[in-house]
């Protein structure tokens, strides 16, 4: 597509074409382009392939799992309930998507407007994020069927989980809200957008608390296996709080990393507002997460430090602790930092990459690796895995499809 | 910027914190307080010293819950030398509720033998952690679970502290968790001991009440302090269990866990559980607070507009 637009081919931008007849929706959902050149362009592009070449072997295996039950595709392992559908699928999707209520906080509560070209990108980044944790959690629960039975069939109300359902369930509605304009724009239903624009407040603040609670829910599940996580990664006073605050940076990190791969690969797709900004609110996203990695930096030691877990980080384990805090937390810290004070974006860019891989190990380590750390170490089965990377391959085919239509990238020529 | 009113402000504040505040204002009130117990509740009391590893209890337990048969008869004694996973001895699965491990003690005549099922926690963390509150705590000491309303999210395996429920994860239509009920439906329902516990040739296992239970239990390690370490498993681990165990080993010697501490596992969670209704009464109020303060300057400015 880049170089479609190189070679002068115009996207769509307004519900009018250069000759001023209206764009029909078919033609809005292929990008403007005849069905045969929107063939053409999808089967030129390598990353399509390596895409079918993934559901070529994951959907028979995700099938499978349907068919054939869980114990077809994990280990079917007592002693690691939960593996990499949650363990990654959840884990590490939900916080790499709060980007969707820092956003919404940034712009609509804190009135910083000088955010607004990339609040979509943020929002849509969080509701996709959430989107596919639930599908994740759906290939995981035994009896995915019964998704609603903690909201009206049998309710747990003092359980953790209870909470996480509700919250997630409520924030998804909440997002879906948020991005109403950018559908409503797309589709030319003006009324919507107004309504959206009146209750917009109210969501954000509802966006803020649920995702304090849920963000902090997710840490929170944890605590019920205190003798079970390590000790490193274990805190009954903290945990909750530490997982809130990682997903702040952690948020902010993926949305400089999406960002920065739109700017690469769907550059065609971005306006001139879009990316002549970019650069400046990569470095103020980058200053954000500064600040919420040195508070994490902060409660991870006094973490460490109130339930006395000194002596860990002598062993094993404190060595594997340390590598994840400083190469995730302390380096991307410290590259942030750097980046901001020389105002170096593409610095900037590499710390976000640092700083998604230290949430995600942070996550993995809590969920997996050190999970059981007194028994043994669970490596997943390979169908497992080949899951988990089908239906993360169809998180990217869904993010870059709304992308490439709906005005996220681009803002939207009302038509006079 | 769009203009906001005063009024339509208002109007999606209050619609937000309403729509949160239904949401969640009840939701951890059961949380509060600890539990330590039914009074009357019954237990059964384990004198590990006793057990001569027939298995008797397993075969008993088998056919009590009418499970699949096993894939080793109950009279093959080779079972104790498989390992699972990391080398550890076997453990309670979707097919068997209760096995029976073998412990070689250094010093000891005989082999130790220790009988493996779910304790019937007082407090028990697969309850407290269930979402749709598929477990229950009957009044007789069983904790049972409802396979009808599980959702299959397997956080009470996550959550029991002694990795005892099993999930049948083979079941592609109903999985669910196959763990110890007690023999709740045929037995203790109607004051009868478990069958394990009457099926036992050596009579390993003592069933009453689990006060009862605990004086007994002290009555044994004090007439016979010699036998046995001075340590009731189970008295007062994780907010205690209604099975609960002697030994003449020190218990964390023969895979128990000795670290688990006497809070209920709930406990470890209140922390989180407290600052649920702060942040949903505190929040709302906070940031829209915040929204005023930085849009002061704007607000001022439409104040002087209209003047």
């Amino acid at each position: 597509m880049n170089s479609l637009k190189s070679q002068g081919f115009a996207p769509v931008v307004s519900h009018r074409k250069k000759d001023g007849s209206e764009w029909t929706v078919k033609e809005k959902l292929m990008l403007g382009l005849s069905p045969k050149e929107y063939m053409a362009v999808q089967l030129r592009n390598p990353f399509n392939w390596v895409l079918w070449a993934i559901y070529a072997v994951g959907l028979p295996i995700l099938v499978g799992r349907f068919i054939f039950g869980l114990g077809w595709v994990t280990h079917s392992s007592y002693d690691y309930p939960w593996g990499l559908f949650l363990g990654w699928g959840l884990f590490v999707m939900v916080p790499l998507s709060a980007s969707g209520f820092m956003m919404g906080t940034t712009v609509e509560l804190f009135g910083r407007k000088d955010f607004k070209s990339i609040e979509r990108l943020g929002l849509l980044n969080g509701l996709l994020g959430y989107l596919f944790a639930v599908m994740f959690l759906q290939v995981d629960l035994g009896q995915p069927w019964r998704l609603i039975y903690p909201m009206f069939v049998s309710l747990g109300p003092a359980a953790v989980l209870f909470l996480v359902a509700w919250h997630v369930a409520t924030y998804l509605s909440c997002q879906v809200a948020e991005l109403v304009p950018a559908f409503a724009e797309w589709m030319d239903f003006p009324k919507a957008k107004q309504f959206i624009k009146k209750i917009v407040l109210g969501l954000t603040v509802a966006g803020i608390i649920l995702s304090t609670l849920h963000q902090g829910a997710l840490g929170a599940l944890f605590t019920y296996a205190p003798g079970k996580v390590h000790p490193l990664w274990y805190s009954s006073s903290f945990q909750w709080f530490q997982f809130f605050v990682s997903a702040v940076f952690a948020g902010l990190s993926m949305l400089i990393v999406v960002s920065t791969l739109t700017k690469w690969f769907m550059r065609w797709r971005c306006d001139e507002t879009y990316l002549n900004n970019l650069s400046k609110l990569t470095l103020g996203l980058a200053k954000g997460a500064s600040l919420a990695l040195i508070t994490y930096l902060v409660i991870k030691i006094i973490g460490i430090a109130h339930d006395n877990d000194w002596q860990y980080l002598a062993s094993g384990w404190g060595a594997w602790f340390m590598f994840e805090m400083v190469v995730g937390v302390i380096l991307p810290l410290i590259i942030y930092t750097m980046a901001v004070r020389n105002s170096n974006a593409s610095l900037a860019r590499f710390g976000a990459f640092l700083a998604v891989f230290g949430l995600a190990l942070n996550r993995l380590n809590t969920a997996l690796i050190t999970f059981n750390w007194q028994l043994y170490q669970e490596i997943p089965h390979w169908r497992e895995v080949v899951i988990v990377v089908t239906v993360y391959a169809t998180y990217i085919v869904v993010y870059r499809a709304v992308l490439a239509r709906m005005p996220i990238l681009y803002t939207w020529k009302e038509n006079k | 910027m769009k203009k906001l009113h005063r009024r339509s402000f208002l109007k999606g504040g209050l619609a937000g914190g309403a729509a949160i505040a239904a949401v969640g204002t009840s939701k951890h009130a059961e949380a509060a307080g600890s539990f330590g117990g039914y009074p009357d509740s019954m237990g059964v009391l384990v004198d590990l010293t006793k057990c001569v590893g027939c298995r008797t209890c397993e075969a008993a337990c088998n056919k009590e819950q009418g499970l699949p048969a096993p894939d080793k008869s109950f009279d093959d004694p080779s079972v104790f030398e498989e390992k699972r996973e990391g080398g550890l001895p076997r453990r309670t699965t979707e097919k068997a509720y209760t096995v029976v491990q073998k412990y070689d003690v250094p010093g000891r005549e005989h082999p130790l033998f220790r009988k493996v099922q779910c304790n019937h926690c007082n407090e028990p963390a697969c309850l407290t952690s269930c979402f749709v509150n598929a477990y229950k705590k009957t009044p007789e000491g069983a904790v049972m679970y409802d396979p009808t309303v599980c959702v299959g999210c397997r956080t009470c395996m996550i959550a029991c502290p002694f990795y005892i429920p099993a999930y049948s994860y083979s079941s592609a239509i109903n999985p669910v968790v196959k763990k110890c009920i007690m023999c709740y439906d045929t037995r203790l329902k109607f004051g009868k001991p478990p069958a394990c516990v009457e099926a036992c040739p050596q009579e390993v296992m003592t069933f009453g009440k689990r006060k009862d239970l605990l004086k007994l239990a002290h009555q044994r390690i004090s007439e016979k302090p010699e036998a046995y370490v001075d340590h009731v498993y189970g008295e007062n681990e994780v907010g205690g269990t209604a099975w609960m165990y002697l030994s003449d080993v020190p218990f964390d010697k023969i895979g128990y866990d000795t670290h688990l501490g006497d809070q209920p596992i709930i406990s470890y969670v209140k922390e989180f559980l407290a600052i649920v209704p702060m942040v949903l009464t505190i929040w709302p109020a906070l940031f829209t607070g915040f929204h005023l303060l930085s849009n002061r300057k704007d607000a001022l400015k439409n104040e002087d507009n209209k003047s």
